[in-house]
């Protein structure tokens, strides 16, 4: 039994009736990162001591039989970008490359109170802006399946570490993607979840409006249990539901025959690689297997989500990037600083790459006067039917399916010298964020020897539709099992 | 082809987000700015009459809670990131400049 390949649910098992330990899981995961990551590269901070320390705690909390969770003792991997008391949280940046917060996020707290262990912070598209992990300030990540390749972004760290059994599961963040357009191209499961259902606190922001933590695991089951365990109302997130995290595992197994999964037409066009597109088609027809009803819908603005997107984004990041300013923490360069501007102007000239000069200067320029109501307000007037297109479609059906990427992972190098070529990568994944809907990428195939994934997306805190639908797919199916060979 | 975005206008959006730049990146960002914004002027297609802006989430209900005072991070827990600090404030160069 290799232990780094358990899903968590077989490893609670084992935690649970005490055949092993989590000094044992969490050495061997330590172990296979110190032998197999130096090819990888999906961890920018190992926390070996404090991993032990915490899995000894966790030993403890067992043997004494108390409040044992589903997550205690497990080893899990934290996508950078979200606040980890005491232990660096770079977001794949040099601005941030020594910075050591002093409180914890709400996930971070809401994962330790169920006793998981921290094995470290995974690499990252600098503060999230990009689709392929080459944006980090640090090193690319590679793709387990082919280390030519990329492994997505930007938590491309989180699915490449899940993906090479480098944790039981990890956490990414979605801001337009950017848990399932990595999770596609690694062959792991991962969600975005309803806008609102996890707390952004201590998270660094990147689009306040669109950001959401969700986990990433092996198969559907692990993604509904960390998923009960991290969501939640927060008072220190005013964006949170009020309503109850739903028990998604206890109601996993409930059937889905006679539900509707709607298929967007606009979703299925020419561009898409034929290996990809052939996978879809017969996921579709397992769906049908299954029982759903299978309808084809539309989602007339697609096309637009992109800009909308791409936007939208530029102009928030830009606001939320000014705290970045060398004064406070951070990364300071005040070489014969005159005033105070001069260490801004240095700082951020040091600090930032390219990507993340790029897009706040464009929200900046969307946002300033004479183009505002061209840029900025019109997206937001796009994002208004876009979101219009999801309602009108999930009315008439349970779900939704779709691509995650039209391609499978492209080679490190393909992509980094047309910024826009990069943006197009996300065509599938972005629209969700702007309207706040729930989406989770599952494998569904192999091209060319690379993964294919799908996505399901579900209505407003639906999360369960999407897990049981998921959970039936993968009891028929197997394409989550396969382990890339390193 | 001309940029629409050309070199002054970058190193305005520049000035406005803090972000030295040179006259070479201010090139190299002006081409690649014009392509971006060309591509996202297909925008212009949709008609947004009577459309109202999405300024918020689907789940948006107002907030209220009390006044209360409660205790922060610690002053000195906080100056443990700060790059030059005294007395136990954050310390930075001149802020009133000459313009």
């Amino acid at each position: 039994m290799q232990l780094t390949n358990l899903t968590l649910r077989e490893a609670h098992e084992l935690l649970k009736t005490k055949k092993l330990s989590s000094v044992e899981l969490t050495q061997a995961t330590l172990q296979r990162i110190h032998d197999v990551d130096s090819k990888v590269k999906s961890y920018v901070t190992v926390t070996d001591d404090l991993a032990l320390e915490q899995a000894k705690r966790a030993d403890e909390r067992i043997a004494k039989n108390g409040n044992v969770t589903p997550l205690t003792g497990i080893p899990f991997a934290m996508k950078d970008c979200i606040s980890t008391r005491g232990v660096k949280t770079t977001c794949s940046s040099k601005i941030l490359e020594n910075y050591i917060p002093q409180y914890n996020a709400t996930v971070t707290n809401k994962l330790s109170d169920a006793g998981a262990v921290l094995v470290g912070k995974t690499n990252m598209d600098e503060f999230g802006m990009g689709s392929s992990c080459e944006n980090s300030a640090f090193f690319n990540t590679h793709n387990p399946w082919n280390l030519d390749h990329v492994p997505g972004g930007s938590s491309g760290g989180s699915a490449a570490a899940m993906s090479a059994s480098l944790a039981t599961f990890t956490i990414g963040e979605d801001t337009g993607g950017s848990v399932r357009m990595p999770a596609g191209f690694c062959n792991v499961t991962g969600i975005k979840p309803t806008y609102g259902r996890v707390s952004r606190y201590g998270l660094i922001s990147l689009v306040s409006s669109f950001d959401c933590i969700g986990p990433m695991t092996r198969d559907v089951y692990d993604c509904a249990t960390v998923l009960e365990h991290i969501a939640g109302h927060d008072e220190k997130d005013s964006t949170t539901y009020q309503s109850p995290v739903p028990n998604y595992t206890q109601h996993i197994n409930k059937p889905i025959n006679k539900l509707k999964l709607g298929i967007p037409k606009e979703y299925f066009v020419a561009g898409m690689e034929a290996g990809v597109e052939s996978a879809l088609q017969e996921s579709i027809r397992q769906f049908e297997k299954l029982g759903m009803e299978i309808h084809e819908v539309s989602l007339p603005h697609t096309k637009y989500g992109l800009p909308v997107y791409y936007l939208l984004l530029f102009a928030e990041a830009s606001s939320n990037l000014a705290r970045f300013d060398g004064a406070r923490f951070g990364l300071s360069k005040s070489d014969n600083a005159k005033d105070v501007i001069d260490i801004y102007l240095q700082t951020r000239r040091e600090g930032f790459g390219d990507e993340v000069k790029r897009r706040i200067m464009l929200g900046a320029y969307a946002l300033s006067a004479g183009y505002y109501d061209a840029y900025y307000l019109k997206a937001q007037k796009v994002r208004t039917l876009l979101r219009r297109d999801f309602e009108t479609a999930l009315a008439s059906c349970d779900l939704l399916l779709a691509p995650t990427c039209p391609t499978t992972a492209f080679k490190l190098g393909e992509k980094t010298n047309d910024p826009l070529a990069m943006y197009l990568s996300d065509i599938y994944v972005v629209a969700t964020n702007p309207a706040g809907v729930p989406a989770m990428a599952l494998p569904c195939g192999f091209s060319n020897n690379m993964p294919v994934g799908m996505q399901l997306i579900g209505k407003h805190l639906d999360e369960q539709t999407l897990f049981q639908v998921g959970h039936a797919y993968q009891q028929v199916t197997d394409w989550h099992k396969k382990l890339p060979h390193l | 082809m001309t940029n629409t975005i050309d070199t002054k206008t970058v190193k305005h959006v520049a000035n406005l987000v803090r972000l030295g730049i040179s006259e070479e990146e201010a090139q190299k960002f002006s081409g690649q700015f014009s392509s971006i914004i060309d591509y996202f002027n297909m925008l212009n297609e949709v008609d947004t009459e009577n459309v109202i802006p999405a300024s918020d989430i689907a789940n948006a209900e107002n907030v209220l809670r009390e006044d209360v005072v409660k205790p922060s991070m610690d002053r000195e827990e906080f100056l443990k990131n700060a790059p030059q600090s005294e007395r136990g404030y954050v310390k930075v160069p001149t802020v009133l400049g000459d313009e």
